[in-house]
């Protein structure tokens, strides 16, 4: 493996993104939801301004669980089967790289993207509450900034995996839409409906770690179980044990969400 | 064909028993070839004939079932494929490159990627034409530039071996000329070139030599010459002729050659074989400037393709 071709690879993907503004454009959504949220996320309770930060985080990890995997799907959907259509995929293959590069590359360079846009927006948000701001909310706000750049890393690796399983674009994005779906709308309906249907005897622990199937689950309990405020008001932690609130094992699952769908594009990219 | 004889170390590329199959379909049966450096070589098919896949495979980018692939000596895949790589240019069939980037940035990073010079890149882009276009986004460039560009991209580095799938598309008369002419002065310096095209009068008097594939096989292999001498294409003579000696000349000509000279307006047509050439000149000497006109036909490499490749 030659690091500088995954550089070339990487560079170019960054600086399109850069170029065509698109780090810039969701740095700003980032930054304009977290505003709104953190001023009149109170609305509903009669009071407009700013709160704890407990909250405010609440209501963002609301938020990011959709737009994130969402921003995520759409960057990568097309990373490999978009060369493909465009015809330089054999172009790209036939040079001096092996497939395995090519796939770091693409992936490395717009997850440096999505990570700048994310700390970006979000930091900014950081820097202009910062007077309102404990330390201990600094560092509660800092685990929800990390944890929402592993979330879109996990899916954007998801969205790599598509690229080289679809055959074409429009199909790809399809999966996208439909993976952004199952993830984030339906698979805690499905658990919770199986909960029910079962009449609570297949629940308990399993069920909680069935959660880990899901970084969009995961990354939630990752930032409930972080802020003792919030983790009463969430019903989800009447559910999950203690054992799973360990940030080490939640985080150790989202790095196994990042790397084992680029192991499975790079087996089946051939 | 079984092979026999080893791979040619000398040949810029060489295969040997090359075979390729999609689960029953032989996509590509058992093709022996050997390709000599500075060598402009074409290979012609219908869609599905399996030259595609065969070009695929002498890049490396598919593997073949059988066979091996030589290039320069080196093999195209596994282990040194980094330096077989380096030393191919690689023009594909209607390649979309980046729109956002500019030419000389696409020619950057092809160049950074194939670990050329990157200085080498603005004289490129002059060379086939692009030197005014060098900062314009390739969003902005129309086919033929588009097409030129591919081609400077195939440049970079200063290949062993080129590798042109339908490089002329979209480009016009004098582009196509140019083109040709630059791959003359690579051939000059050693290089070797292997093209397809689907306009076969184009290449008819620019490859050395050619091979026509069908059903997955080389049907034929050879200069254009050595084919119309493999086969029993007739030439074609189109006399213009003085109204008096139409009827003289018609009976001379069945003398000489056997064949029945059709008659066309102002004169006569006469299909003959191939061996009969000079037996014909002999035969209309006696008529002097009664032969206004003669114009001879050989089989075009068109008649060829349809008379192997059918």
């Amino acid at each position: 493996m030659e690091l500088t071709q995954i550089f070339t690879l990487a560079a170019k993907e960054f600086r399109d993104r850069m170029r065509n503004r698109w780090v810039l454009a969701v740095a700003l959504v980032f930054t304009v939801f977290s505003l709104v949220i953190a001023y009149f996320g109170g609305a509903q309770q009669g009071a407009v301004g700013f709160r704890s930060i407990e909250v405010t985080i609440a209501s963002l990890v609301s938020l990011v669980i959709y737009l994130i995997p969402l921003i995520a799907l759409l960057l990568g959907f097309d990373a490999i089967v978009g060369e493909r259509e465009r015809g330089s995929l054999d172009l790209l293959l036939a040079l001096p790289i092996t497939r395995l590069e090519l796939l770091l590359g693409k992936y490395l360079g717009l997850a440096a993207a999505l990570t700048l846009s994310t700390l970006a927006g979000f930091g900014l948000v950081a820097v202009l509450l910062y007077q309102q701001l404990s330390w201990a909310g600094l560092y509660h706000y800092f685990g929800f900034m990390i944890s929402s750049v592993l979330l879109g890393l996990a899916f954007l690796s998801l969205a790599v995996l598509l690229s080289v399983v679809a055959r074409e674009r429009t199909r790809a994005s399809g999966m996208a839409i439909a993976l952004w779906f199952f993830f984030v709308l339906v698979f805690d309906l499905l658990l919770l409906g199986v909960l029910v249907a079962t009449g609570g005897h297949f629940g308990g622990d399993v069920f909680a770690w069935l959660l880990l199937l899901n970084p969009a689950d995961v990354f939630r309990i990752l930032n409930v179980f972080s802020l003792d405020d919030v983790r009463t008001l969430y019903g989800l932690s009447t559910i999950v044990p203690a054992s799973l609130g360990s940030q080490g094992l939640l985080g150790g699952v989202m790095v196994l969400w990042i790397v084992l769908p680029l192991l499975v594009a790079r087996w089946r990219f051939r | 064909m079984a092979s026999t004889s080893p791979v040619d170390a000398q040949a810029a590329v060489s295969l040997r028993g090359v075979t390729k199959y999609y689960g029953a379909v032989h996509a590509v049966d058992g093709v022996d070839l050997d390709i000599a450096r500075g060598e402009i070589f074409g290979l012609i098919g219908h869609n599905g004939a399996g030259k595609s896949t065969l070009f695929k495979m002498m890049l490396g980018l598919e593997a073949a079932s059988s066979g091996s692939i030589v290039l320069g000596g080196a093999p195209v895949r596994g282990r040194g494929f980094r330096a077989a790589r380096r030393h191919i240019g690689y023009l594909p069939e209607n390649v979309v490159l980046y729109d956002n980037l500019s030419g000389l940035e696409t020619l950057h990073f092809f160049a950074r990627l194939k670990h050329a010079p990157l200085d080498q890149c603005p004289g490129l882009l002059e060379r086939v034409g692009l030197a005014h276009a060098l900062k314009r986004p390739v969003r902005e460039y129309s086919k033929g530039m588009r097409q030129r560009l591919g081609f400077a991209q195939a440049l970079l580095g200063a290949p062993q071996v080129l590798f042109l799938d339908e490089p002329t598309n979209g480009l016009d008369p004098q582009a196509i000329r140019d083109f040709y002419a630059t791959l003359r002065t690579l051939q000059t310096g050693g290089v070797t070139v292997v093209i397809t095209s689907h306009i076969l009068a184009e290449l008819q008097e620019r490859v050395d030599r050619l091979a026509i594939m069908a059903n997955g096989r080389i049907q034929a292999l050879g200069s254009v010459q050595a084919l119309r001498d493999q086969t029993q294409m007739p030439l074609v003579f189109d006399l213009a002729l003085e109204p008096g000696c139409v009827q003289a000349v018609g009976t001379a000509l069945h003398g000489a050659t056997g064949a029945a000279a059709e008659p066309i307006t102002g004169g006569l047509r006469l299909a003959c074989p191939r061996e009969h050439k000079m037996a014909v000149l002999a035969a209309l000497a006696p008529f002097g400037t009664q032969v206004r006109d003669l114009a001879l036909r050989e089989p075009s490499l068109e008649d060829l393709f349809f008379g192997f490749s059918d």
